[in-house]
């Protein structure tokens, strides 16, 4: 099987088989991140853009090092999500990556749907690497990957994503890509940070964190904009942590063989607890390897490769 | 000489007419309706209408012709002759322009420039306060005494409640109606589609139904404690229909216009992305829209408008969040309210020509909306069985943000009359 679509812009409808697939690929592009020489030729000759209108080191480098890894030529534009909104257009930019002979677009981007807009502007091929509250699909599959590597499935697991749900597309790329492969997903925060209507995706919401943690195989905890208690979304920090902190305690709700994840960067005290991140049923660390090994699945079927074939 | 308009089924509500008649006019008005079979000499100009639909020229009541200052979306000049290939003879001008149309000088303005330059007619629509900035009142006397034929802060609600209570108590005294853009500014805030299952999916900002209905629900309580008269522009929500529902029982005089826009489609169109989508009140659910077409059905609502909103390809030609709301309108309203309204038996079509013709008409005092023996020429000639495909090859105004590109649509204006003269026929703009 190969990689049908022109780009990867969210996970919301994706195929299960086409999750597989990246997944399933990811898996020998893992091995090469441990190799003592972190090379193969596989992209060697491609060019892939990192286009980010949003600063995010670990994202930004894990795409670098995925296309660097496969012998790709890849280039770091940061522009200014300002500088977008008075004047530069996106498309025009997108353009000229074309005419330089770009291959791959890796865009973040503030506004919900940037990529989309790319995408049918340039002939390069584009990635969401991050857009508004709307998708970051190779989170999500990062993520998956993780749960999948250390529950051996992700079909009938219960997944809990714990926080601001409202502004998270980590949480989105999740919803999609866990309810496709069959796992039962529930999300919890102060309800100020639900939007609206989340049941009908398929999804159960809490404001009780002990309600949503019971029996759960997984809790995904995403990072909290503290900015927001400025914007009046949630009252106190200190009110967010006692609510809907992670801690040991609460955490006795879950199967015992609990996996607790991270997007990263933490704070640590506030939406998990420091002993929580440490533990060893913490994979936060394993997730940044994992997300280089999805990242380089998703270049390489992207520029061709097929998931049965042997990576040089 | 004279023009007929021969065997055509002339459709005018405000006579109670609906018959195969013909129509004779002359000299500009109209010069009655009946059999002139016999009457026609070889210099009059005669125009077939049998199969086709004749009715007063459509007139609405809240477009944006965007001139003085903001010419790059729109002018006069091209506003109106999208008008009138919509089917148009009168439009009413926001005054959301750049100066904001708050003084005798720019009611003035918009006339000159419309004799000047415009096709059909055109009505200024004055500001409530000065700058439509909602803090100090406008020169509302002023403007209707030179022909200002409502007011409105339209783009922007009034957000303070005591102004917006002198706003309805001046127009009150000048008996001008406010049309009133309702929306609680905070609550839709930085809001860039209707918030709902769309939204979250999306993961795009929402403006809640509420923030409509809330301002509605205010201007309701406020122009029925100062008696004034009040409009509320392109209702949206299921939410507001009611309070404009309830408010009419105690007799309250409100009345509520729909958009094309808000019957075609829902917050579900703006999968995708596309900014022709993003207008302000936003796309809302299946509910909503429902919600507006029984209001249509049972007279809660009697006006349909378009919210005609052009912007420039390159201002819509970004993201979603960054571009300008609006959708050009002019010229799809009618086969799109027919579409929605007319087809599935929502309205009779006496009662969906009245919303577009008598009843706005009357609720600003306008003249037209009549064939009657004497008025003013102004007819429209509409083909309900020509379809067309919406492309922008023809599109005559600047603004080609049309969510509707590539639709087969069906039943169209094929003549536009003002005034006994002939601005678009066979849908080519004349003139
Ligand atoms: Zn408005």
């Amino acid at each position: 099987m190969a990689w049908q679509h022109k780009d990867l812009l969210g996970l919301r409808g994706l195929s299960k088989q086409e999750i597989e697939l990246i997944l399933d690929t990811a898996a020998p592009m893992k091995d090469i991140i441990g190799r003592d020489i972190k090379k193969v030729p596989t992209l060697r000759g491609k060019s892939v853009v990192c286009l980010f209108y949003e600063a995010s080191t670990r994202t930004r480098t894990s795409f670098e090092l995925s296309g660097k890894f496969m012998s790709a030529d890849t280039v770091n534009i940061a522009a200014s999500s300002s500088s977008v909104v008075k004047g530069e257009s996106l498309i025009d930019t997108g353009k000229t990556l074309d005419a330089m002979g770009t291959d791959i677009i890796v865009i973040r981007h503030a506004a919900s749907g940037a990529p989309h807009l790319l995408a049918k502007h340039v002939k390069a091929r584009v990635i969401n690497a991050g857009d508004g509250a709307h998708e970051h699909p190779t989170q999500g599959l990062l993520d998956m990957y993780t749960i999948k590597e250390r529950k051996g499935r992700l079909e009938g697991l219960t997944v809990t994503i714990l926080g601001d749900v409202l502004h998270s597309r980590v949480a989105r790329s999740n919803i999609w890509g866990l309810r496709t492969m069959g796992a039962e997903v529930r999300v919890c925060g102060p309800s100020t940070l639900l939007p609206p209507e989340l049941a009908a995706t398929g999804v159960q919401a809490f404001t009780c964190i002990e309600e949503a943690l019971e029996g759960a195989d997984v809790v995904n905890v995403l990072r909290l904009q503290l900015e927001r208690q400025k914007k009046g979304l949630f009252p106190t920090i200190r009110e967010y942590a006692r609510q809907f902190g992670l801690n040991q305690e609460r955490l006795k709700r879950c199967k015992s063989d609990v996996l607790v994840l991270h997007p990263g960067p933490m704070n640590r005290g506030v939406e998990i607890a420091d002993d929580v991140a440490d533990a060893d049923f913490a994979a936060i660390e394993e997730q940044v390897t994992n997300g280089v090994a999805v990242r380089m699945a998703i270049l390489y079927l992207m520029m061709g490769g097929s998931g049965s074939g042997a990576v040089h | 000489m004279a023009l007929y308009i021969k065997g055509g089924r002339v459709i005018d509500p405000a006579n109670g007419i609906n018959k195969i008649a013909d129509i004779k006019i002359e000299e500009g008005v109209i010069a009655g309706i009946d059999d002139f079979a016999g009457a026609i000499t070889a210099a009059d100009e005669v125009i077939d209408a049998a199969g086709k639909l004749v009715v007063p020229g459509l007139i609405d009541i809240h477009c944006h012709l965007r001139e003085p200052g903001l010419e790059a979306k729109e002018t006069i000049a091209t506003g109106t002759r999208a008008a009138a290939r919509g089917g148009f003879t009168a439009v009413c001008a926001m005054p959301n322009t750049k100066p904001v149309c708050d003084s005798q000088t720019g009611v003035e303005f918009i006339y000159n420039r419309a004799k000047a330059t415009g096709l059909v007619r055109v009505y200024p629509i004055g500001a409530i306060t000065k700058g439509s900035d909602g803090q100090e009142l406008a020169e509302m006397a002023d403007m209707a005494a030179c022909g200002a034929v409502a007011f409105s802060d339209d783009g922007k609600p009034v957000p303070r409640s005591d102004i917006m209570r002198l706003g309805l108590q001046y127009a009150q005294m000048v008996g001008k109606v406010i049309i009133s853009h309702c929306e609680d500014p905070e609550l839709a805030k930085d809001g860039v589609m209707h918030e709902g299952y769309w939204s979250t999916v999306l993961g795009l900002r929402g403006i809640p139904a509420a923030a409509e209905a809330i301002m509605v629900a205010r201007d309701i309580l406020l122009a029925e404690s100062v008696g004034a008269k009040l409009h509320i522009a392109h209702v949206s929500t299921a939410r507001s229909v009611e309070l404009i529902r309830q408010a009419q029982w105690r007799g309250v005089n409100v009345t509520g216009e729909v958009c094309p826009h808000h019957l075609a489609l829902t917050d579900a169109d703006v999968e995708g992305f596309n900014t022709a989508t993003k207008v302000n009140p936003p796309l809302r659910t299946d509910k909503d829209r429902e919600a507006l077409r029984s209001a249509l059905n049972d007279g809660t609502l009697t006006i349909l408008a378009t919210d005609h909103a052009p912007h420039t390809a390159e201002e819509k030609a970004c993201e979603y969040n960054y571009a300008p709301f609006g959708i050009s309108g002019l010229e799809t309203a009618w086969p799109l309210f027919w579409r929605e309204l007319v087809e599935p038996g929502v309205m009779t079509l006496p009662s969906f020509v009245a919303a577009m013709t008598v009843a706005p008409a009357k609720r600003l005092g306008l003249p037209g909306g009549t064939l009657s023996t004497g008025a003013a020429a102004d007819v429209t000639i509409i083909d309900p069985e020509y379809t067309e495909t919406v492309t922008l090859e023809n599109w005559q105004s600047k603004g080609k943000n049309t969510p509707f590109v590539g639709q087969t649509l069906r039943s169209w204006p094929v003549a536009t009359i003002v005034g006994g003269r002939v601005v678009m026929r066979d849908r080519q703009v004349i003139g």
